[in-house]
């Protein structure tokens, strides 16, 4: 597909621009920036919703119920799920798509699986770019899953407006959700396969939890919402508590604070990308030989190369 | 640029038999492929919406239960009706050899792997024909 189709067709809400797009994203590179510059002015107009959580807490299961919830409220859905890639080959498997089959056939619903391709933080270095090109093509509500996080993968809250944790009974005790990370980011705490044992106390340590603090600065006390994403059992309640966080954020309650925090994180990650684009060469093939000989260092080295640019 | 090869690991029919797609699901994923794994029981039109969302290079079809007949030409017939015939279609499972023959002529099937298949060589396969229709 020519590229300069792409943005008219894209913005007509065509699936495999939107697919072909993304990919080009993935890639990166001057055609990807260029095709990113001309969508920017149509995006900002979906609910960006994260949802974060350890390994087999249900995310992907949650999505799906989410979504189905969302198309049962006639909102076009978006959805980005993040595996992640093998440090060892490079390649990965992207196995959310299987929690995801009753979404299939569905003309107001598009997948896409992105490997988080080295990126650590739960997601992809292409997240943003992915959420900007669904947005674009006219999706309401756009979902990211992010790859199984403990405690340290936090981006997703400068790039989604509303972040959901998921976490399930057993998971450790009162200390944990205490430590910083994960659980400072969310918006909303969902407690899934609360029809197991232990998932009332996983419910109150979290609220317990949030009662240790000071009040939130920005008005909006996360709640804590039990689930059985298999059985749809609290889904409309999520659906329902993430509408109203997209409200309060419009209604001055830190909206502009975010969108300020996103919009830092997305000229960062551009200026980076684009400097060490251009910083790459013979130059900075001869400063890594010397780094790894020991006759250099990372700092020395990178002050040299900038002052080159 | 070099791209990440980009593979959709399908199930179509209705058999339950996983094993053999997990294995070239791995096997793929050590050489370093993307594979989007879809899980059991696709119908033709859910395999292909899926590689149209995930614009994979390459739709490898893992099917047991003898209905590849019906079930892979179909497939062939929607990529085409999308304008998707630049993506690379193989298939494994318990085909027969004149079975393949037909679907490796007339059915856009690229490569069919039966029992036994060494994985290094459908990995080399892939390699070496994905993405040749689509960058042209």
């Amino acid at each position: 597909m020519y590229i300069p189709d792409l943005l008219p067709r894209l913005l007509g809400g065509d699936r495999r621009a939107l697919a072909r797009a993304i990919s080009l994203a993935e890639q990166g590179g001057p055609a990807s920036r260029a095709l990113l510059a001309a969508v920017y002015p149509h995006t900002g107009q979906a609910h960006v919703v994260g949802i974060t959580g350890p390994p087999g807490a249900g995310k992907s299961t949650l999505v799906n119920a989410l979504a189905l919830e969302w198309r049962r409220r006639d909102r076009t859905v978006g959805i980005v799920a993040v595996d992640p890639t093998s440090p060892f080959s490079g390649g990965a498997v992207l196995g959310d798509r299987i929690r995801m089959q009753p979404l299939g056939g569905d003309p107001g619903v598009f997948i896409r699986s992105m490997a988080s391709r080295g990126r650590l933080g739960g997601l992809s270095r292409a997240t943003a770019d992915a959420v900007a090109l669904i947005d674009a093509a006219g999706f309401q509500v756009v979902i990211i899953e992010t790859v199984g996080a403990g405690q340290g993968e936090v981006d997703i809250a400068r790039t989604a407006q509303t972040t959901i944790v998921v976490e399930v009974p057993g998971m450790g005790d009162d200390v944990q959700s205490i430590k910083a990370g994960v659980l400072e980011i969310a918006d909303l705490f969902v407690v899934n396969k609360a029809d197991r044992e232990g998932a009332d106390k996983t419910v109150r340590q979290l609220r317990s939890m949030q009662r240790l603090g000071a009040p939130p600065a920005d008005g909006w006390e996360p709640p804590v919402l039990p689930a059985v994403a298999t059985s749809g059992q609290g889904i409309t309640e999520i659906v329902e508590s993430a509408g109203q966080h997209a409200v309060h954020l419009r209604a001055g309650g830190g909206a502009d604070a975010r969108a300020r925090a996103t919009a830092e994180g997305e000229l960062r990650a551009a200026v980076q990308e684009l400097a060490i684009e251009r910083l790459r060469g013979p130059a900075w093939d001869a400063l890594v030989a010397q780094i790894a000989a020991r006759q250099n260092n990372p700092y020395s080295a990178a002050e040299e190369l900038l002052r080159g640019l | 640029m070099e791209r990440t090869i980009r593979v959709l690991v399908a199930k179509p029919g209705l058999d339950g038999h996983d094993r053999g797609a997990k294995v070239i699901a791995r096997a793929l994923r050590d050489a370093g492929m993307e594979v989007i794994y879809t899980g059991l029981q696709q119908t033709p039109q859910m395999i292909v919406e899926a590689a149209l969302q995930e614009d994979v290079d390459v739709i490898g079809l893992s099917i047991l239960s003898g209905a590849h007949m019906t079930l892979l030409p179909k497939i062939s017939r929607l990529l085409r009706d999308q304008q998707m015939d630049d993506v690379l279609v193989v298939a494994g499972g318990i085909i027969s050899d004149e079975d393949a023959i037909t679907l490796k002529g007339e059915h856009g099937i690229a490569a069919v792997f039966g029992p036994g298949s060494n994985t290094n060589d459908i990995v080399g396969f892939i390699r070496t024909n994905a993405g040749i229709a689509r960058d042209s």
